[in-house]
């Protein structure tokens, strides 16, 4: 099958490369680009472990084609620190309330987190879990990552956070 | 001395030693993308594999044809049973000693069986031919039902056993039958319940489900052949184990086999077995001598490898009118699927089953166990427990409930009347272990007055009668759990897998400057040893944890261990890691009595090192010894600093715990609402809380899920209508219920720091609270039992059996 | 789970895209969000040999007014109906229906026009349609034309398009002053299709109900009009025996398949209750 060429922009820098048209979004970051924090987990558009951000939109990285992505701005977990390299809020945040164990979910559910928290900065508890509800966690029983993004939405809107009392 | 000499609490503080909430250190790359997963390495030249496998449940094999997969472009090979026959290799031994078929040997056992492996140069190209392998099959009657499958004329499944009136267990009954395990006095047990006031039986069934890590199996293989030595990357939760098993199969020496379990995506149990995409990846190697990649997808994972549960346990409990138990008797029905690949110690075929006396003090106890084959999928894994506990805590929990409707008593009164108490302790059950410690009655009090149980109890009884006044259609349940887990698998007395004994190990060497590594037989999975390995031997020898590196699952580097399941990591490898710092503090106690010019018995520890006694200001620092162990040991003393600890634990652990669950049924539509669950567990001495809090949150979100519809069903048949992450139930943060924890601590009295493992409790415990919540919240309308799962559309049919929709 | 091998094409303008597919004829799937061909490809039970990727085609975007109606863009995603004033405004129903599809990653890529010419009995919006009166604008090589939802399903997976048209917007009469509406959704967790779901607009007079429309998702292999039981629920207030007698019409014409939802009669007994809580929300939504 012949091969087209693609162009897109990752995590800020202008990348480029050969696919075939089926090959998936997912497969170009982490097997062209190396880009290998995007995670494949059902391959079914269920799980999120591969959601990247694709010009402002949370995506399923497995369920679009490279080719469709062509000038297209694109964030992976990679993208997310802070410029000067230290944990940006929401990183932080998933550390500090144990959001993580097995670390799997883990950068698909950040890279949601973080949009919504773009679109709700203040978000309630409801509508982070509806947030992230096409992201699945096997680990975590979702009440860290709850609070994790409670956290880092307090740092951002330089409030203090509070834990709520159990 | 100075102001900046810091206080005792900021030398303790400063070791973030065991009991404090350390942030893990894995989240640094974690966070950041850059864990190191199985599927993100890339080797030169490396290849990818995948399978075909059977559309049938049930069919002979005629032929395989894979003329026009070998056209495909970067297809280069594929390999089926008779390739694999060449290298003797086309059967392999199952951890629970049966063996299995890597590829489809003349016949298919279970949908989805691996019938030939395709090896190209990526994914794609392999996807591409095994969509060009044809496979003709002759199809044969299917047995799903483990009810039917020991019926006389039920079809011969496996036919490699035929005329083999003997197992690995002992006799078979039958030529679908595995085996029969059975424990317990026979004679007592019968004799108790004919003299009972009180006796309940029912048939209670523990569907087929799946641990269903986020991150699926998969390995990459490579032979090299100068060398002659094959190195795997792989989802492994015993890589050890794994090593020994390879050579053991593929005839390789075992210190030329290299076995590296790199992060792993979560486990679950999932991930302890062998399973044939090791073996081809493994021989595809060898027979292209490049590097081989083998990635299951979730489908796959789903209908392919191991399953959990699937007992049908038929269960009945004796006692006095007054409520007081007297004999236990248990029967299952164990559905094994088409290979028995349990991944239980080897002389366990229905695993720990047998602490199914649970919490309660049972004069005598009998229990059955029936292997039996099936057209399912091969496995049986202790899905985030240990082996079989779930499947014998839901069991009693159930048993118990049932029991105390029969006799009209309070489930948690009846609890409080049976437990064993903390006399009794190290108390001996009717079915042969040895309860190392527990308080159970201080922990169920502890639960009901945090619940305000009395008051939840009137509330029901309040909407009972609304209910039956037509003013809701709400039922509301009380689901009660009192669960004594037994981990830490175990002892060399009775836990061996394929002869090796169930030790774990550490080995711990510090550096001049302080600093030091330890290396663990264990493997974590998400479990957070990095973090939590560090706190023990901080509190241990003094030293800060962020100076201890914990390393884990290259089996070149690590001590022997049999790896991390049955919450056997904290037990076991916990306590090798106390014992081997202990001997790095007995090395270092020496040396610092040889440079403070005293006797060893002069000195005393204290928080970071050693003073001399009577003299506080005589001090060495753990750091300053270890800078001596490398310049000034004392005479006749090798230098350095490095321990090993192998630990053969002399008893498991008993973990326990008691649970709450409070739901409403909504009965015209069956949904339902999870209002409270409370879990209160003792893992006796507590390592690091936070982690301990999140494993029960993770535990009960698994048991949530299983509990309330995650299964693995088949149709008539035989194809799997759960197969994809559409109809198996993974619940998200919507669906999952907010949850309260809290504790006790009964420390184990032969562990080295008193910890007992919790990592599995959660799932124990859980599965018998929603189940138990369901069957409350039914029970005022004549029902006795209701089957798991208890999704919506079964608990409408539950409420419509019991005639809640007659006019 | 690797799709075929494929052709793609990225078509600016929809006689472009129209031209494409019918000179590609059989072979050739427009592709949308993909949210629902993606994975059919990837486990190979849909293998087309050409995919026409509608998202470089602008003028399939956007919602606007157009008179008493909302004309909405085949390509205009969930996420973008969610965001909209208008759609809030005027047609609410589509707005608590969208928030009930799949996920929030699937709303941000997933369109209303894959949704409803897709004819998957399991999506949520062709019900909605049918009960808004929706007509679907079609564009073919013999030129465009205008059809109402109502006359579109014919079957499942199985549509009024002929080869080579692509639905290329929705027309929609704003709902009217102070109408009630409901869509209510029974499923098993978020990301699954509706055991049964019923959608509902209605308007009252004097506490009675003036007029009425019901329709009913993943109940039969076409979403459905529920004629009958609308027509029950005219002109009374809603009382428990209409309320049961509109259940029982809308159950009479539901035939939904057994599958890990539940058997038929479970979903069929819950289909009903589903119209009865609808009616119930939308009624006390009315003005």
């Amino acid at each position: 099958m012949a091969k087209t060429h693609v162009t897109m922009k990752v995590n800020g820098a202008e990348v480029e490369g050969l696919v075939e048209p089926r090959t998936l979004l997912v497969h170009f970051i982490r097997e062209n680009l190396l880009l290998t924090g995007t995670h494949i987990g059902c391959e079914t558009t269920h799980c999120g472990a591969c959601t990247v951000d694709i010009d402002g939109m949370s995506v399923k990285s497995c369920t679009m084609f490279a080719v469709q992505a062509q000038g297209s701005d694109i964030t992976t977990i990679e993208g997310i620190a802070n410029a000067d390299g230290s944990l940006s809020a929401l990183q932080e945040g998933f550390r500090m309330m144990h959001g993580l164990q097995c670390g799997f979910c883990t950068p698909g559910m950040i890279l949601r987190a973080q949009r919504l928290l773009q679109e709700n900065p203040s978000p309630t508890e409801a509508e982070i879990r509806m947030g992230i509800s096409g992201n699945f966690c096997r680990c975590t029983g979702y009440q860290n990552i709850v609070k994790a993004i409670q956290y880092a939405a307090a740092k951002i809107n330089g409030v203090q956070f509070q834990e709520a009392a159990e | 001395m100075n102001d900046m000499t810091p206080t005792r609490e900021q030398r303790e503080a400063k070791l973030e030693g065991m009991g404090c909430k350390r942030k893990r250190v894995e989240d640094i790359r974690f966070t950041q993308g850059k864990g190191n997963y199985v599927d993100d390495l890339k080797l030169p030249g490396m290849l990818h594999g995948d399978f075909v496998r059977s559309p049938h449940a049930h069919a002979r094999v005629k032929s395989i044809n894979s003329e026009e997969a070998l056209k495909v472009p970067g297809v280069l090979a594929v390999i089926t049973a008779e390739t694999l026959k060449t290298v003797n290799l086309a059967w392999m031994p199952t951890l629970a000693g049966d063996v299995q078929m890597v590829l489809a040997d003349g016949k298919v056992l279970f949908q989805n069986q691996e019938v030939a492996f395709v090896v190209a140069t990526d994914r794609y190209a392999a996807d591409d031919g095994i969509n060009k392998v044809v496979v003709e099959y002759e199809p044969l009657p299917v047995v799903i039902d483990p009810f039917k499958a020991m019926d006389p004329d039920a079809p011969v499944l496996r036919e490699d056993p035929a005329g083999k009136t003997s197992g690995a267990h002992g006799p078979r009954k039958h030529h679908n039958h595995v085996f029969e395990w059975t424990i317990g006095d026979k004679d007592l047990t019968d004799a108790a319940f004919k003299k009972a006031d009180v006796t309940i039986k029912e048939m209670l069934s523990y569907h087929r489900t799946h641990p269903s890590p986020l991150e699926t199996c998969q390995c990459v293989c490579s032979f090299d052949k100068i060398r002659g030595e094959l190195s795997i990357w792989g989802t492994f939760q015993a890589p050890h184990v794994i090593r020994t098993v390879v050579a053991l199969i593929a005839k390789i020496p075992e210190h030329k086999i290299h076995v590296i379990s790199p992060d792993i995506g979560g486990g679950f149990g999932n991930k302890v077995g062998a399973y044939p995409g090791y073996i081809c990846a493994a021989v595809a190697s060898i027979v292209t001598g490049k590097p081989v990649k083998w990635v299951e997808d979730r489908i796959e994972n789903l209908t392919a490898t191991s399953f959990a549960r699937d007992y049908h346990m038929t269960t009945e409990i004796a006692a006095t009118k007054e409520g007081k138990v007297t004999g236990l008797r248990v029967h299952v029905l164990a559905d094994h699927g088409a290979f028995d690949a349990c991944a239980d110690p080897s002389k366990w075929p229905a695993g720990f089953f047998n602490i199914v006396t649970g919490s309660y003090d049972f004069p005598t106890a009998h229990v059955a166990v029936d292997g039996i084959y099936t057209n399912k999928a091969p496995g049986g894994v202790a899905y985030r427990c240990s082996f079989r506990v779930t499947e014998a805590a839901y069991c009693i929990e159930r048993g118990m409930d049932i029991l105390a409707q029969k006799l009209g008593m309070d489930p948690a009164e009846l609890r409080l009347k049976n437990f064993i108490k903390p006399e009794q302790f190290p108390y001996h059950s009717a079915l042969g272990w040895e309860y190392d410690s527990g308080d159970y009655h201080t922990a169920m009090k502890k639960m009901m007055e945090s619940v305000d149980y009395a008051g939840l109890r009137k509330e029901q009884a309040a909407q009972r009668e609304a209910f039956k006044r037509g003013e809701t259609r709400e039922i509301m349940g009380l689901g009660v759990s009192f669960f004594t887990e037994i981990v830490g698998a175990g002892p060399s007395k009775n836990c061996d897998i394929l002869g090796i004994a169930m030790f774990d190990s550490c080995e711990i060497r510090m550096h001049p400057t302080g600093a030091g590594i330890a290396r663990v037989g264990s493997k974590s999975q998400g479990q957070g040893h990095e973090t939590t390995w560090a706190q023990i031997i901080a509190t241990e020898i003094g030293i800060p944890a962020d100076d201890i590196m914990v390393e884990e699952g290259n089996t070149d580097t690590a001590p022997y261990g049999l790896g991390t399941y049955g919450s056997r990591s904290t037990p076991v490898a916990g306590a090798a890691i106390a014992m081997a710092a202990r001997k790095i503090k007995a090395k270092a106690q020496m040396i610092a009595a040889y440079k403070l010019e005293v006797h060893e018995g002069d000195l005393e520890w204290d928080i970071d090192g050693f003073r001399v006694k009577g003299l506080p200001e005589k001090t060495m620092s753990m750091k300053d010894i270890c800078w001596a162990a490398y310049n000034s040991v004392p005479p006749g003393m090798e230098p350095g600093l490095e321990a090993v600890s192998y630990y053969d634990p002399p008893n498991m652990t008993y973990p326990f715990g008691a649970y709450i669950c409070v739901m409403n049924i909504d009965v015209d539509t069956g949904v339902y609402r999870i209002r409270r669950f409370y879990a209160l567990d003792d893992c006796g001495t507590r390592i690091n809380p936070m982690i301990i809090e999140g494993q029960v949150h993770g535990g009960l979100t698994e048991a949530f899920a299983i509990a309330m519809g995650q299964e693995i069903r088949y149709d008539d048949e035989g194809n799997v209508v759960t197969g994809s992450f559409m109809d198996f139930f993974m619940p998200t943060a919507v669906e999952t219920p907010h949850w309260e924890t809290d504790f006790t601590v009964t420390p184990s009295p032969h562990h080295p720091i008193g910890a007992k493992g919790v990592g599995e409790s959660p799932n124990v415990g859980g599965v018998p609270a929603f189940s138990n919540a369901v069957n409350d919240a039914f029970s005022f309308l004549g029902s006795t039992h209701i089957q798991m799962p208890h999704d919506y559309w079964r608990n409408w049919r539950a409420a419509k059996e019991l005639g809640v929709f007659a006019a | 789970m690797i799709p075929g091998p494929f052709s793609y094409h990225r078509p600016a303008s929809v006689a472009d895209a129209v031209k494409l597919l019918s000179t590609l004829g059989d072979e050739a799937r427009p592709l949308a969000g993909g949210h629902s061909l993606v994975p059919m490809m990837k486990l190979r039970l849909a293998t087309p040999e050409h995919l026409v990727d509608l998202h470089g085609i602008a003028g399939l975007k956007g919602i606007r007014r157009d008179g008493h109606k909302i004309v909405i863009g085949a390509m205009t995603t969930q996420h973008e109906l969610l965001a909209s004033d208008e759609i809030r405004q005027s047609l609410p129903i589509l707005h608590e229906t969208a928030l009930l599809i799949a996920d929030p990653q699937v709303r941000y890529r997933g369109t209303i026009g894959g949704n409803v010419a897709n004819g998957d009995p399991g999506n949520d919006m062709p019900a909605l349609m049918l009960v808004l009166g929706a007509f679907y604008r079609l564009e073919g090589p013999g030129g465009g034309r205008d059809i109402a939802a109502s006359d579109f399903y014919q079957g499942a997976y199985f549509t009024a398009l002929e080869p080579g048209e692509i639905l290329t917007s929705i027309s929609i009469p704003a709902g009217a002053a102070g109408h009630g509406y409901a869509y209510e959704k029974l499923k098993r967790k978020v990301g699954d299709y509706a055991t049964a779901a019923a959608a509902v607009v209605l308007t009252m007079a004097g506490g009675k109900v003036a007029t009425c429309a019901i329709g009913l998702t993943n109940l039969h292999e076409t979403p459905l009009l529920a004629t009958d039981a609308a027509k029950a629920v005219i002109g009374t207030s809603l009382d428990d025996a209409t309320l049961g007698k509109a259940a029982a019409a809308a159950v009479a014409i539901m035939a939904p398949a057994a599958d890990a939802r539940g058997p038929v009669e479970y979903r069929k007994h819950v289909g009903g209750i589903m119209v009865t809580r609808a009616l119930t929300r939308a009624a006390a939504r009315a003005s």
